[in-house]
Parts: C-alpha cells; structure tokens; sequence
C-alpha cells in the first residue's frame, strides 16, 4: 500500500516536500514502508529493462572468493562480519531479489535498503580487489536505482531528490538566494580586496564556477574564498544564476532521472554563457555526478562534458604551476600534514595526482596515507551515508578505519578537498574524540599563504 | 567388444568431439551474448570512444591479473594468490597438454602437426597440486566463517566438475593405469566438465576476459583514463 509520505513516486512539489520534512527522523515514513507492496511483476520489469550482460554477468560470475572483504572498510571495521563482505551485500540483496524472481517483501527490501545505504559507499575499492574484475560499487549504485523506483529508499535521501527536484538544489536554496548570496560576498570581500567582484551569467568567460548549494546556505565564505584565489590568479570567470548546483543527492538517492535534471541544467548553463571551461568546487560526489556519470545521463554519446570541466584541485594545481597563485615559502604548512582524496575523484577519476602536486607547493611535511591515491579507502561516510540518520551508528563505526589511516601518518592536519570527506572528518574527530588533529579544504589554506601580486590591491585593517 | 570398452571408446571419440563442440560453441555464445548484452547509456560507458586508451586499458586490466602480485589485489592475499595460481596452472596446463590428451586430441580431430606436450613429471606435479588446491578451496569454504557464509551449490559444483578429472586421471595414471572402470570415470569426469562448462560458474574460463575487460574499459574510458595519465595501477 502506497502512503502519503512512503511511495514509489519521486517527490516533485514544494507541498509533498514539506509534508516528508515535518515527519522528523523519517518515523512515519518507515512505519509506512513496512507495509509497501511489492509487485514481483514491476520488480522484474524494472530490473530486466535496466541490467545489462554486464552487471548479470557480474552478479552470475562471482566466485564467492571473499577477495573484496579486505577492500572493504566496512567489513575491516565490522570484526570480520560475513555480512559485510561486498560480494555477499550484493548477492543478498539484488542477487536474491532475481533468484526470486521479485517474489519478496517490504521486509526483505527494506532489508536491502539498509544494505544499499547503510553498508556501501559506492566506494568502488572492492572492484579494484577482484580478480573477476567485479565492481560490487557499480552494482549497488544500480540497485539503489531499482529500489529507488520501487519506493524503498531512506528518508534523508528521498528529501535530498524531492530537494533536488522543486529547488534545483540539493537544499531549499533558490537560484535568488544564490545571486544574493553571490552579491553579498562579493560587497563584503570587496572592502578587503577592491576590485573583486562575482560575475553572474558572464558571457564567454574562460571558467564557469559551480558549487554546493551548501556552501551557499551554510559557509557562504567558501564563495568569497573562491572569489578572493579567482582575482588573485587574474582569472576571467563567472557563476552561472541557473545551472550553478554542481552536487547531486540524486545520484546517491538512486533518482537517476533527477541526475539527468541537475546535470542538465549546468550543461544548458554551458551552452547559454558559452565558458571556455567548467571548474567546480571542493566536492567529490559532485564531480562525479557531473563529469563522471553525467555525460552519460544527459547523451553525451563520447561520455565527455562538453567542455573542459574542472575540479578545484585540478584548477589549484594548474594555478599553482602556472604561477597564478604563488605560495609565501615562510607561510607553507610546517607540521605533517595528509590528505583525505575523496574516491569520486581519486579512483573514479584519477585527480591523485593532482593533490599531491599542491601538496608540494603547500606543505613541508606532507605524509600520505597508507593506502593512498587510486586505492585510498572512503571516508567512512560517503554515497550519502553522512547524511542518514538510520545508520550514524553503523557509519561511526565505519569510520574507524579512516581515522586509523590518518592517525597511522602523524599528521596534525588533514587537507580534505571534498565536502562528505570533510564532514566524516569532522564527525570522526568528535566521535572518537580526537582533539590533536585538524581538518581543512584547500581555499581557506591557500588563502592564509598565498602571496598577493602587485597588481591586487589588498586592504588589511 | 565389452560395454565398458564401447563406453570409454564412445567418450574419447564422438563423445569427447560432442562435449567439445558444446564447451567451443558455449563459450563462443558467452562472449558473443556478453557483448551483445552492453548497452553504452545504460552502463554509462562509451565502448565506442577512446579507443587510444581503452585498449590499454583492457590489456593492463586482463595481463597484470594474469600475473602473481602484479596488482595490489594479488599481493593483499598472498595465500589465496599463491591457491589460486597453483589450481589454475594445473587447470589449464594439463587438460590441454598432458601426453595421454594429446594423442586423443590428434586422433580425434585428426590432427597431424605436432602439438607440444607436458613431460609426465611435470604433468603429475601439475596434478597433484591442483588436486591440493581444489581440497584447499574446498575446506577453506567449510572452515572459513566468510567463505561459509557466501559459498552457494553452484560454486561446490564447480569444485567437483573441476576436481574430479583431475583426481580420476591422477589416479589413472600413478595407481592404476590398466583400470579401464576407473579410465571410464576420468572420461565420464572430464567430458562432464567440458559439457557444463558453459552452463556453470566454469564459464569463468570466457567471462574473466569479459568482466576483467570491462572494467579496463570503464577505468581508461571514463574512470580517469585522460586524466590519471596511463592505465590504472591495479
């Protein structure tokens, strides 16, 4: 039975919206999932016109090894539970679901849900562990998908499409709020640094800056921070007024028309403004969702955007050694410092290289963690597990083995360019109540040891 | 005639030749199926783009697999890699050139170049260590808490279909080669093996190119290919 707030319909209205919102922590929302009905004939349906040889020949082939357990950190965290291992999440859930032949019920798939969210990041680490070449990551993302469509997804990640859907953002921030917010940073920053200013919907500009719409609710100084290393390094650069979103809960909501929508709109930004490239900022999954998985999504038939797209690590290195930005060698970082690269950058889209790059410019005692780069593990509270209550206590645990990671370096401070990485960090810290060691993004470092050319005018009290 | 020397002349001839036709012609449909079944938008994976770095991409993804600790997978498990590589060497190496199979090979399909062939000692140590491996794998599934918990039927049957050629002809060969009851075993065994090759998990014997393929692709294409600067370090 379809409720009011649990349904198989994407919430598309500012009312419906509302109405999930006011149900606090998603009670009657699950209440109303138990008794969800579940159609073998629409499961089946679902899944034979989405799956393709590729994903059936994964899930048939799996030689049930247990290779992919150590690649996990949730099963490292979890005292070798057998539950955890990625192959048997995957087998248990979507495999079974297709053994059955749909025949399951609210129970099971809400059991399934808990799996999808709450014990897999989408990391895509054990796919690079399997000898078969099986990314259970790839998978889960896909039966998130399925479950999406069937109703069966947590509360929070069903606000964050419903969000995503009314306000075109991943929070109720409107493309006015964004101006606004936009106009007041720029007057603010402009007092400290004349001359500086935010470009909205500047024609042919060399970049177009798109962000995280929780920047602009909650850290609108990341915006002038951004504004403040664009004047800087002299860059000809704009934000787009609709199309600025660069995040997609969509994407870990499993909404994949959604994604085609938020995708859409920075890409119709691109072909209204006509930039010369696209940066966006200090976000993993954002990046992802846009450059990654987005071309896809919106018929990009050679899987490339359509123009150069950016992340902000990938432009800070190119500014750094192009000598955009110089770094006060008295003002470097002088204490060990690591790095936190989210997976959506690192493995999926190899910018490793790329951070540590800045890093030498930065810092003087960089210590990588162990693994690293293209193998480095999740943060612990990726693919939207951060935000989902349901499962703090298992992604608190989860966490552990990054915290262990970073400890293991001695770095007294973790660079995180990526906002999820940022925020289970932080919670980690707090979690496991580790007061000795600090978390940053890159603009806020780069600003404190950037040196200003002669050419900028700069205002200190 | 007797009927057991009908049956073990049937399935080292016909039946040999129609249980290698079904393992040639099942694979060929695995791999034809597998790349008939990809859907560019649905796997969000432009097979048909890239070719300068999803070509490499294949190779590094399927050759570095082949080798022992050639990927960080392979190292982080050096027990389960050193298993794996002991059980497939004998899987592949003796069937195809084991001296008794060779002979059978040529006077089946009529063969008449010379094909290489496996000295016999080489042949038994293959054997034996295959025969420890498929036990290992075996016990490791009953006596590990995690691979107890994902072992299915399908993967004990492809345990057997592997394991039981190799323990009929090893027996065949060193206990008892004039045992025509137990040859006939070794031939019911092997020709099983071939027939439900592709109908089991053994058709792992295609796929793992396919799968270890497809996801060389996915990392050169559109996984960091342009940007990582090379293949990805598996």
């Amino acid at each position: 039975m379809e409720g009011n707030l649990c349904n198989s319909r994407p919430i598309d209205t500012e009312e419906r919206l509302k109405e999930l919102m006011a149900d606090k922590g998603g009670a009657e929302y699950y209440k109303q999932m138990e008794s969800l009905d579940v159609d073998p004939a629409k499961v089946m349906d679902i899944i034979n016109s989405s799956m393709t040889s590729k994903i059936k020949t994964w899930l048939n082939n799996c030689a049930h090894c247990g290779m992919c357990a150590r690649a996990c950190h949730f099963w490292l965290t979890s005292d070798k539970d057998a539950t955890q291992i990625p192959s048997y999440k995957i087998q248990s859930t979507l495999g079974e679901i297709i053994r059955r032949k749909g025949h399951v019920d609210a129970k099971f798939m809400m059991d399934a849900m808990d799996t999808a969210w709450g014990k897999c990041t989408c990391c895509n680490r054990c796919g690079v562990y399997c000898p078969l070449g099986i990314d259970t990551g790839v998978m889960m993302s896909y039966f998130r998908g399925v479950l999406f469509k069937l109703g069966f997804i947590p509360w929070e990640m069903k606000i964050g499409s419903g969000m995503h859907r009314v306000y075109h953002a991943q929070m109720d921030v409107t493309e006015e709020d964004f101006v606004d917010t936009c106009d007041w940073m720029a007057e603010e920053s402009a007092e400290e640094w004349p001359g500086l200013t935010i470009p909205v919907d500047k024609e042919n500009a060399d970049i177009m800056y798109i962000l995280n719409a929780r920047e602009v609710k909650h850290y609108p100084n990341d915006i002038a921070e951004t504004a403040i290393l664009f004047h800087i390094a002299g860059e000809n650069w704009t934000v787009p007024s609709s199309g600025w979103e660069n995040t997609s809960l969509t994407m870990f909501a499993g909404d994949w028309e959604g994604c085609k929508m938020n995708t859409q709109r920075i890409y119709d930004a691109i072909k209204r403004l006509n930039p010369k490239s696209v940066v966006g900022t200090e976000c993993g999954h954002a990046h992802r969702a846009t450059v990654v998985e987005g071309p896809y999504w919106c018929g990009q038939e050679s899987g490339d955007p359509p123009v150069p797209f950016y992340h902000y690590v990938e432009w800070v290195a190119h500014a750094l050694r192009e000598g955009k930005l110089k770094i006060d060698p008295a003002k470097k970082l002088k204490g060990p410092v690591t790095l936190q690269d989210s997976c959506n950058y690192v493995r999926n889209h190899g910018l490793g290289k790329y951070t540590r790059e800045i890093m030498s410019y930065i810092c003087e005692d960089f210590r990588d963690m162990t693994p690293s780069g293209d193998h480095n593990f999740c943060c612990g509270g990726g693919g939207g597990l951060n935000g989902i209550g349901r499962y703090r206590q298992w992604r608190n645990v989860s966490l552990k083995n990054k915290l262990d990671q970073i400890q293991n370096t001695g770095a007294d401070l973790v660079v995180a360019p990526c906002h999820n990485c940022w925020d289970a960090i932080r919670d980690m810290f707090e979690v496991y109540e580790i007061k000795t060691i600090k978390w940053s993004f890159l603009k806020p470092l780069l600003i404190s040891m950037v040196e200003i050319p002669d050419n900028i005018e700069h205002v200190t009290e | 005639m007797s009927s057991l020397q009908q049956a073990i002349s049937f399935l080292s001839g016909t039946g040999m030749l129609i249980a290698l036709a079904v393992f040639v012609l099942g694979c060929l449909f695995h791999v034809i199926r597998y790349i008939g079944g990809l859907d560019a938008k649905k796997d969000r994976v432009a097979y048909g783009y890239h070719a300068d770095r999803s070509v490499p991409g294949i190779f590094a993804s399927i050759f570095k697999w082949l080798l022992p600790c050639a990927t960080a997978g392979w190292r982080s498990a050096p027990l389960t890699t050193f298993i794996f590589f002991c059980m497939h060497a004998g899987c592949v190496l003796v069937p195809l050139f084991v001296a008794g199979h060779v002979v059978l090979l040529k006077s089946a399909l009529g063969i008449e170049a010379g094909l290489p062939m496996l000295p016999l000692a080489v042949a038994d140590v293959l054997a034996a260590v295959t025969i420890a491996g498929v036990l290992i794998c075996a016990v490791r599934r009953l006596v590990s808490p995690f691979q107890k918990a994902l072992t299915s039927g399908a993967d004990w049957l492809i345990l057997f279909l592997t394991g039981a050629p190799f323990v009929s002809g090893f027996l065949v060969r060193v206990c008892c080669p004039d045992s025509a009851e137990l040859m006939l075993v070794h031939l019911v065994c092997g020709n099983l093996f071939l027939l439900l090759a592709p109908f089991t998990k053994l058709s792992h014997i295609v796929l793992f190119f396919m799968s270890r393929a497809q996801l060389g692709m996915e990392y050169a294409i559109k996984r960091g290919g342009q940007t990582r600067g090379g293949v990805f370090d598996w």
